[in-house]
C-alpha cells in the first residue's frame, strides 16, 4: 500500500505502518530511518511523504472531556470533523480551525494549521495544552509551552519532524448556535478588498474569495465574507452532502476558459456591495468538504496549492504583482483565498505573520512550476514566506530566507537525534 | 430498552457500528474475548455521545457458555448486531484441519449457537432485531478463500432461515455483506481504493438501512452488482478463472 498527499502529486511507493498500539510503534521508530507521521492525508504537497510512513488515523480514541474547562484530550488520529459531531450538539466548537475539517488532529499540530480568525485567535497551538510525542529514541514525553518550550516551539508548526504525535489535550471554544450571521462584501479591485479588510477587521471571523484571473482595473476584485456565530440556541449539527467526484476528471476540464467563466458567474451572482446571510457551520467554515474527493477534478496528473503571505506593510504592492503575473498566466484556478493576518507567534516554523496571505490551486502542468518559481521571487523580494503544508516544489533558498528560526530549527533536530530518524520528501528537499 | 448487543466488538466494522448506534442515542453492551482490552474503547463511546458502554467477556467458541452469556443481563437488548469473523489463512487451512475449523465455527457454529439463544428470547417478547455481518465471500466460493467463504456462505443462509422464521414475530433479521474494507483484517492486502469501503461508510450503512428493516445489505453497494455478476458467470468458465 502507498500513500498520496491531496495534491496527489508526487505518486511514491512507500512503506506504511498503519499505527496499532505504542509498543509496536517504539521498535519501528527505533529501527528506520527517514519517518514522517501521516494523518488524514490533507496536507498537499510532500510534507508527509516518506520512505517509512506512520499512518495515524486510525489512533483514534476520545479520552476524555472537561466540561469546566472545555478541555478534550484525544488521541492524535482524531478528525475535526468527529470533534465537531461530538461536541456541536453540545455547544462547543474548534477554537482555532483551518478551512476542512477532515485533518487529524495531530496534523492540525504537526502544521500549526490557522482559520478565519488568525487575526484574532492565532494559530491552532494557542489551543494546545500539552500533548505527548514519541520522540527519535522512542521514549514518550509529555510536552508544554511552559514544561517543554523549545520541543512545543519545534513541534507546533514542525511538520512532523520532531517526533510522533500520540494523543494531545486541546481547548474548545463555547458557542449558542451552529449558525453563523455573514456579511458579504463585494469589491471592484485590490484596494477596495483590502479597505474592506481593514474596515471589518472586528469582525471574529474573516475570509476573502478572489477572482485570480481578472484582469486590469479588476485585479483583486473579491467576495470578502465576515461572520460571527449567532446566539439562538440552535445547535442541532445533523450532516452532511453526499456529493462526490466518482472519477480523475480528464486534465482538459479545467481549461482557462471554464475556469474564468465559473469565477465571473461566482462574483456575478452577489448582486449588492454588503449582503447578509444566516448559514450554517459546515457552509461558512467548510465549503469544499461537502465535496468527497474534490482533487479528482484537477485529473490524474493532481494539483498543488501555492500559498504565500506577505507582511502587512508590503502586502499591497507584492500581491498586486503576484495577482497580475497569474492573470497574465492564465493557469489560475478556481478562486483564490485572500486573508488578512494577526501577529506571529513564536513557533520555529509556523506560516502566519502579520500580513496578507495569498492561496490559489493550479493544475500539475507543463510550465507551472517556472510560474512558481517567478512568484517565490516575488515572494522573497517583499520578505514573505510560503506555506510547507501545501508546498512540493519551493527550493532550499526560497523556504529559508522565509523562515528566519530555521536555524534554531535544525541545531534542536541536530541535538536531539531527529534530523536522521524523521524526515520527509519535502524536509530532505529543502534541507530542514 | 435502550441497549444494542455487538458480539465480536473488537472489529473494526464492529467498533465504528457501536459509536454509530451511540451517536444516535443507544446505549451499548459489547461482547468480545478478551474484553478488559476494549476499555479504552468503551471510554471513547462515553466521552464521544455521553451513552451508557459496558463490556462482556464472551468467548464464541465456547458454546456452553453462551446461554449463561445471554442470561447476565439486567435490562435485555433491544436488538443485537453480530460482527465475529475470522478470515484465518486459506492455505493453512487447506493442509492444517484446525485451522478449517477455527474458520468454521468461529464465523459460522459459534454465530448459530449464539444466535439460536437470543433469536427465541426475541421470539418470545415479539421485538427485536438481529443484523448478521457476512460477507461477499460466501456468495461463491472461490480458491483464494473458500474455507472462510463456506462458513460465510452458511451463516448467510442461516441468516435467511432466521429472517423466514421470525418475520410472524416481528422481530427483523438483517444480513449484512461487505465487500472490501480497510481494516486490520485486511492491512496487507492491496486492495482497490474505489471499490473498498472504509469501516465507518458500513457503520453508517448497517444503521440505515436496520432502521428501515432492509433484509440484505451489500456495502459499498456496487457490491451487489459485481456478486450478481460473479454468482452467475457458469461454473465451466469460473472453474478456470483466478478472481
Amino acid at each position: 500500500m502507498s500513500l498520496l498527499s491531496w495534491g496527489k502529486y508526487p505518486k511514491i511507493k512507500n512503506t506504511v505502518f498503519r499505527f496499532e498500539k505504542e509498543e509496536i510503534l517504539k521498535p519501528i521508530i527505533k529501527t528506520y530511518r527517514s519517518i514522517i507521521p501521516y494523518g488524514n492525508g490533507r496536507s498537499y504537497g510532500d510534507s508527509a511523504l516518506s520512505d517509512i510512513v506512520i499512518h495515524m488515523r486510525p489512533h483514534d480514541y476520545f479520552i476524555n472531556f472537561d466540561e469546566q474547562k472545555g478541555l478534550l484530550h484525544v488521541q492524535s488520529g482524531v478528525l475535526l470533523s468527529e470533534i465537531l459531531e461530538s461536541f456541536v450538539p453540545r455547544g462547543w466548537f474548534l477554537k482555532i480551525t483551518p478551512g476542512t475539517k477532515l485533518i487529524t488532529v495531530g496534523g492540525a499540530i504537526a502544521s500549526d494549521v490557522h482559520g478565519k480568525n488568525h487575526h484574532v485567535e492565532g494559530c491552532f497551538s494557542e489551543c494546545v495544552q500539552e500533548f505527548e510525542i514519541m520522540l527519535a529514541d522512542g521514549q514518550v514525553t509529555t510536552c508544554s509551552k511552559e514544561s517543554t518550550p523549545e520541543l512545543f516551539k519545534a513541534t507546533c508548526g514542525g511538520m512532523g519532524l520532531t517526533g510522533i504525535i500520540l494523543n494531545a489535550k486541546i481547548y474548545l471554544k463555547k458557542i449558542n448556535s451552529q449558525f453563523i450571521d455573514q456579511t458579504t462584501i463585494k469589491t471592484k479591485n485590490l484596494k477596495e478588498t483590502f479597505d474592506a479588510f481593514e474596515e471589518y477587521k472586528k469582525s471574529p471571523y474573516s475570509v476573502a474569495w478572489i477572482d485570480c484571473l481578472a484582469k486590469g482595473n479588476n485585479i483583486g476584485r473579491c467576495l470578502l465574507m465576515v461572520g460571527d456565530f449567532r446566539d439562538d440556541g440552535q445547535l442541532d449539527y445533523s450532516h452532511q452532502s453526499n456529493l462526490s467526484v466518482p472519477f480523475d476528471f480528464p486534465s482538459i476540464t479545467l481549461n482557462s476558459w471554464c475556469v474564468r467563466s465559473f469565477n465571473w458567474l461566482y462574483y456575478k451572482k452577489v448582486k449588492q456591495r454588503v449582503s447578509k446571510q444566516k448559514v450554517d457551520i459546515d457552509t461558512f467554515f467548510y465549503p469544499l468538504d461537502a465535496i468527497q474527493h474534490w482533487n479528482r477534478i484537477y485529473g490524474k496528473k493532481g494539483f498543488t496549492q501555492y500559498q504565500c503571505i506577505l507582511p502587512k506593510e508590503s502586502s499591497y504592492e507584492g500581491l498586486k504583482e503576484i495577482l497580475e503575473i497569474i492573470s497574465d498566466s492564465g493557469k489560475g484556478s478556481f478562486l483564490a483565498v485572500l486573508k488578512l493576518y494577526g501577529k506571529a507567534n513564536d513557533n520555529y516554523l509556523s506560516f502566519p505573520m502579520e500580513g496578507y496571505s495569498l492561496a490559489l490551486d493550479f493544475k500539475m502542468d507543463k510550465g507551472l512550476f517556472e510560474l512558481l518559481d517567478k512568484l517565490d521571487k516575488i515572494v522573497l523580494q517583499y520578505t514573505g514566506r510560503i506555506y510547507l503544508t501545501k508546498d512540493v516544489r519551493v527550493n532550499k533558498e526560497t523556504f529559508e530566507q522565509g523562515y528566519p528560526q530555521i536555524e534554531t530549527f535544525r541545531q534542536y533536530r541536530k541535538d536531539h537525534n531527529m534530523d536522521k530518524k524523521f524526515q520527509s520528501l519535502q524536509s530532505q528537499r529543502v534541507e530542514i | 430498552m435502550s441497549y444494542i448487543l455487538i458480539i465480536g466488538a473488537r472489529s473494526d466494522i464492529a467498533k465504528a457500528t457501536a459509536r454509530e448506534y451511540a451517536k444516535h442515542g443507544y446505549d451499548l453492551y459489547l461482547a468480545a474475548r478478551n474484553a478488559n482490552e476494549l476499555e479504552e474503547f468503551a471510554n471513547d463511546v462515553m466521552v464521544r455521545s455521553q451513552r451508557v458502554v459496558k463490556t462482556i467477556e464472551l468467548d464464541i467458541l465456547n458454546y456452553d457458555s453462551h446461554p449463561s452469556f445471554y442470561e447476565q443481563f439486567e435490562e435485555s437488548p433491544l436488538g443485537v448486531i453480530c460482527a465475529v469473523g475470522y478470515l484465518g489463512e486459506q492455505s493453512k487451512s487447506q493442509t492444517d484441519f484446525n485451522e478449517a475449523k477455527q474458520i468454521i465455527n468461529t464465523n459460522y457454529t459459534g454465530v448459530v449457537s449464539l444466535l439460536n439463544n437470543i433469536a427465541n428470547d426475541f421470539e418470545k417478547r415479539k421485538s427485536g432485531f438481529i443484523v448478521g455481518i457476512s460477507s461477499v465471500a460466501g456468495d461463491r466460493g472461490r480458491k483464494s478463500n473458500y474455507i472462510y467463504g463456506s462458513a460465510k456462505a452458511a451463516l448467510t443462509a442461516y441468516l435467511s432461515g432466521l429472517r423466514n422464521r421470525l418475520y410472524a414475530s416481528q422481530v427483523h433479521v438483517m444480513t449484512v455483506k461487505p465487500g472490501f474494507v480497510a481494516t486490520k483484517m485486511t492491512k496487507d492486502m492491496d486492495l482497490p481504493e474505489k471499490l473498498t469501503a472504509q469501516p465507518r461508510e458500513v457503520a453508517e450503512a448497517i444503521y440505515k438501512a436496520q432502521q428501515k428493516n432492509k433484509s440484505i445489505l451489500y456495502t459499498k453497494w456496487m457490491w451487489r452488482w459485481i456478486m450478481l455478476i460473479i454468482r452467475n458467470i457458469p461454473e465451466w468458465k469460473f472453474k478456470g478463472m483466478s478472481i
